[in-house]
């Protein structure tokens, strides 16, 4: 079988013929294998969606029960046979329930990344190398300018500037699903014992972390009124909140932002961001490369991101690759749209 | 080093002005001289390297990266030093972090061909905010929002003195100014050396809003046209020894006098002009794109100075002879202005005239037609008109209720989005420089002809939508320009506002538009709908 049969990038997303599915469809399809809950591959509509139970909840979570009219657990490591295909769900350390899909017919084994990282993540488990002919793999930080540095050390910046400015409040902008939660591990594994107070948008799918055992300490919802007296804490909010008249009403604010991005200063300044912190939950160049080379592919596709630079250096070190150029992605949030449609920041009330 | 880049590094990230004196001040408080004198020299603009230049640094990360990916991060990032800064590839346990007198006395001693050997050193030593502070040192752009009046201005304030104080004696000092340190300190008194031409913080005018003319009175003001050049003030000044120091500055107090040597040659009277520095060519104005060609040059050629020749149209008198006029009225000032202005008699130095105007109907007809209200030739160089009540002193900073502008109204056509390319600075690694056109007929039918280029005029939640459309609907790639899709039935309309139109040979439409920006993106309106060159050419001048 060729890897055109098995595989082809359509409109719609990645489509594999001989099991009718699609992967991590941007439309409504009849049947959909999902890598992880951000809503940029998760979406609702779909006929039938397969995915890992923590996926599933989330999208249950971010949609309400009937995102799907069926659903199936993909159990992590177990095969579902489709068609004449195998598929297989295995971790990708990017959110919780994330996996890389192993797609394998008539001896020919193609992964299918989804999004991922290799740095150690306390709230999810960690990316596991599998070896095959075809990796697919996502590009959002693929350019050598993008190297994150330890997340602890990140923390450490943050947990250090509430030290030297103890009478206001950081607020930190983080992706609802998964960045969010893991700052909160992080935080708590620095060794900072307050309670972490929380915008209404991320107590969803905190709630659902704790309930899966996140080590996130006691999180506390902020409450319009109580802002005034949140000199000296810790806020988390949606990225689109830092900016919002919502964060203008704590005590002399710091701007913090938890991405990636952070890496370039233009983006750090455009969105008004005092301390920029470098926390990812993508590959960065160099984890890009050793995935590539762990996988011992000889041919890598990719997704989304920036693909242009990925591709040229496969060329240099003897590998085939293309770009996909798979639209619907990322874009421009950590490779996410910052919310789910039910999430959005609550308006300021009426006095 | 590591804490001249962690203060650069701060400032960078620090969108207000208070806290940037703050963080400015606390570092010359507590870091030792020579170090905190050298900040200030790179700060104000003061160190300037022979040698050390960005095509070096480019040379140096082309021995260390793949071409390809460079010119990509490059494309990406929109800044060299921070793209180098964040592709040099790490050296651990290299050497010693380098002092920045170190760096200084290094980049001002070594030459060409020791040079690249010693940067890249330190370059290995440094982390990664250490590379960029360093780099944006030898590349002398720092771009961190401080300019050389902000970094005066802490400078005074850890003397609680007033910065005008430190104007007064700045020229006659050198980095690392330890004398200037030791006087804020108190430990030794003002130093010697005062500048016989120093700068002085310029007034600023509010722009006329809806309204506004029912609460003021035309006979308490006088108006003048607002000229299409940059403001400048042109001191001159004499030495206890009897030698003249002329100096020109931007309105914001750096010292652009080596650009314009025409000028300075000019002014043969001491005194302090606030006036538009202008190309005035064959007895009219010329453009701002004409303007350009004399601007951040550091040596001129006789031909520029020939072809170009700079002139400045004076609007206030700061400074007549000895005697600082600021708190006198404007009406008194322009008395002393109109007198100097022909005791000096330079060819390059006139008077910007009043409007005649009787009532604010009168003014606002002198305003849609400049030409025949009093501007004749230099019409195209007039971008609206400027009110100043006849009793307001001279402040400094933008105080309320004396000044005013009035621009010229913008004019409005809709274009078509035909190439983006990535900006650099603020706007870098979002594609935000936007090259659109209008309809016009050729022998195959409709075509786009590209009309003019618009860097801004969009909010930052637009950028990001423009830069999303750009990347969904690339064509074509040359270089760093991405050709997006422009055809009758899909593509993106823009909206875009300037002031004024003018023949060009340089432009395939044979127009060049002034101060384009984007006004609306037009996401409702399809391609054919766009305008056609037609209604442009009727808008140009006869
Ligand atoms: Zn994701
Ligand atoms: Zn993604």
């Amino acid at each position: 079988m060729r890897p055109s049969e098995l595989l082809i990038p359509t409109p719609a997303g990645l489509y594999c013929p001989p099991a009718d599915i699609h992967i991590d469809p941007v439309r409504p399809v009849a049947r959909a294998l999902i890598t992880h809950g951000h809503s940029d591959h998760a979406r609702a509509g779909h006929g039938a969606v397969l995915a890992t139970r923590e996926t599933l909840a989330i999208m249950a979570l971010r949609y309400g029960e009937g995102f799907t009219s069926s659903q199936q657990v993909a159990e992590p490591g177990a095969v579902t046979r489709i068609g004449s295909v195998d598929f297989r769900f295995v971790p990708a350390g990017h959110v919780l329930g994330s996996a890389q899909i192993v797609v394998e017919c008539n001896g020919l084994r193609i992964v299918v990344s989804g999004d991922y990282k290799r740095e150690r993540d306390p709230t999810c488990a960690g990316f596991e190398p599998v070896p095959c002919d075809i990796f697919i793999t996502e590009a959002t930080f693929g350019l050598p300018v993008f190297r994150h540095p330890p997340a602890r050390e990140e923390v450490n910046k943050l947990l250090e500037s509430v030290r030297l400015f103890p009478e206001r409040t950081h607020i930190v902008g983080a992706y609802a699903l998964g960045k969010a939660q893991r700052v909160m591990a992080l935080i708590r594994e620095a060794g900072y014992e307050r309670p972490i107070h929380i915008h209404g948008a991320l107590a969803t799918l905190t709630e659902f972390y704790e309930e899966e055992g996140a080590p996130l300490g006691e999180t506390r919802l902020v409450a319009a009124s109580e802002r005034k007296a949140l000199g000296g804490e810790i806020v988390l909010c949606p990225p689109s909140a830092i900016q919002d008249l919502w964060a203008r009403k704590f005590p002399d604010p710091v701007t913090a932002f938890a991405s990636g991005w952070m890496r370039v200063r233009a983006r750090a300044r455009q969105r008004g961001v005092e301390l920029p912190l470098i926390i990812s939950d993508h590959a960065d160049w160099d984890d890009l490369q050793a995935t590539i080379h762990e996988t011992g592919a000889g041919e890598i596709w990719v997704t989304h991101g920036e693909a242009d630079a990925l591709v040229h250096w496969c060329g240099t070190v003897g590998l085939k690759a293309k770009p996909l150029h798979l639209v619907g992605y990322g874009d421009e949030g950590e490779a996410e749209p910052e919310l789910a449609p039910n999430e959005a920041t609550p308006s300021e009330a009426p006095p | 080093m590591n804490r001249f880049a962690w203060l650069l590094d701060r400032l960078a990230y620090e969108p207000r002005r208070n806290a940037k004196l703050a963080l400015i001040a606390d570092y010359l408080r507590s870091t030792p001289d020579p170090d905190r004198g050298y900040a200030l020299a790179a700060m104000t603009g003061g160190l300037v390297f022979q040698n050390a230049k960005p095509g070096l640094v480019r040379a140096l990360i082309a021995e260390r990266t793949d071409p390809v990916l460079f010119a990509l991060s490059y494309d990406y990032v929109g800044d060299l030093s921070e793209t180098v800064a964040l592709m040099w590839p790490a050296k651990h346990g290299a050497n010693a972090v380098p002092h920045l007198p170190e760096v200084v006395a290094g980049l001002r001693n070594s030459g060409k061909t020791e040079l690249p050997r010693l940067i890249a050193s330190w370059l290995d030593a440094l982390d990664e905010t250490g590379r960029w502070a360093l780099l944006k040192l030898i590349t002398g752009a720092l771009r961190i929002g401080v300019s050389a009046r902000l970094a005066k201005t802490a400078a005074a304030s850890i003397g609680g003195i007033a910065p005008d104080e430190v104007e007064h004696v700045w020229h006659g000092l050198e980095p690392p100014y330890t004398e200037l340190f030791a006087w804020l300190e108190g430990r030794a008194p003002r130093p010697q050396a005062t500048d016989p031409a120093p700068f002085r913080p310029v007034m600023l005018s509010h722009a006329l809003e809806d309204g506004d003319f029912a609460k003021l009175d035309p006979a308490a003001f006088q108006a003048e046209w607002k000229w299409d050049g940059i403001r400048v003030q042109a001191v001159s000044g004499t030495r206890p020894d009897g030698t003249r120091v002329t100096r020109l500055y931007s309105r914001t107090g750096e010292d652009i006098g080596a650009s314009f040597p025409d000028i300075l040659e000019a002014l043969l009277l001491d005194g302090a002009l606030d006036g538009e520095l202008l190309v005035r060519r064959e007895e009219a104005v010329q453009s701002f794109n004409t303007l350009q060609q004399r601007l951040n040059r550091k040596s001129v050629t006789p031909k520029m100075l020939a072809e170009y020749p700079a002139h400045i149209r004076a609007y206030d008198l700061l400074v007549d002879g000895e005697e600082d006029i600021r708190e006198l009225p404007l009406g008194e000032r322009r008395k002393r202005l109109e007198n100097f202005v022909s005791r000096l008699a330079s060819p390059a130095v006139d008077l910007s005239p009043p409007i005649p105007f009787g009532s604010w109907e009168e003014l606002t007809a002198a305003r849609a037609d400049p030409a025949s209200a009093g501007a004749g030739a230099d019409a195209e160089a007039v971008e609206g008109c400027m009110l100043k009540r006849l009793d307001s002193p001279y402040l400094p900073g933008r105080p309320k209720g004396y000044w005013y502008k009035w621009k010229r109204d913008a004019r409005l056509v809709d274009c078509v989005l035909m190439y983006a390319q990535r900006g650099h600075g603020k706007r870098s690694s979002f594609y935000s420089d936007f090259t659109f056109g209008v309809w016009r007929t050729s022998p195959e039918g409709d075509e786009l002809v590209p009309v003019g280029k618009a860097y801004f005029g969009f909010t930052d939640e637009e950028l990001v939508e423009l830069d999303r459309f750009v990347r969904r609907n690339t064509l074509n790639r040359f270089g760093p320009v991405r050709e997006v899709t422009h055809e009758a039935g899909s593509g993106l309309v823009l909206e875009v506002a300037f002031e004024g139109l003018q023949r060009s040979t340089r432009h395939k439409s044979g127009l060049a538009m002034r101060f384009p920006r984007i006004s609306r993106i037009r996401w409702d309106k399809p391609p054919r709908e766009a305008d056609r060159i037609e209604a442009l050419e009727q808008l140009l001048p006869a």
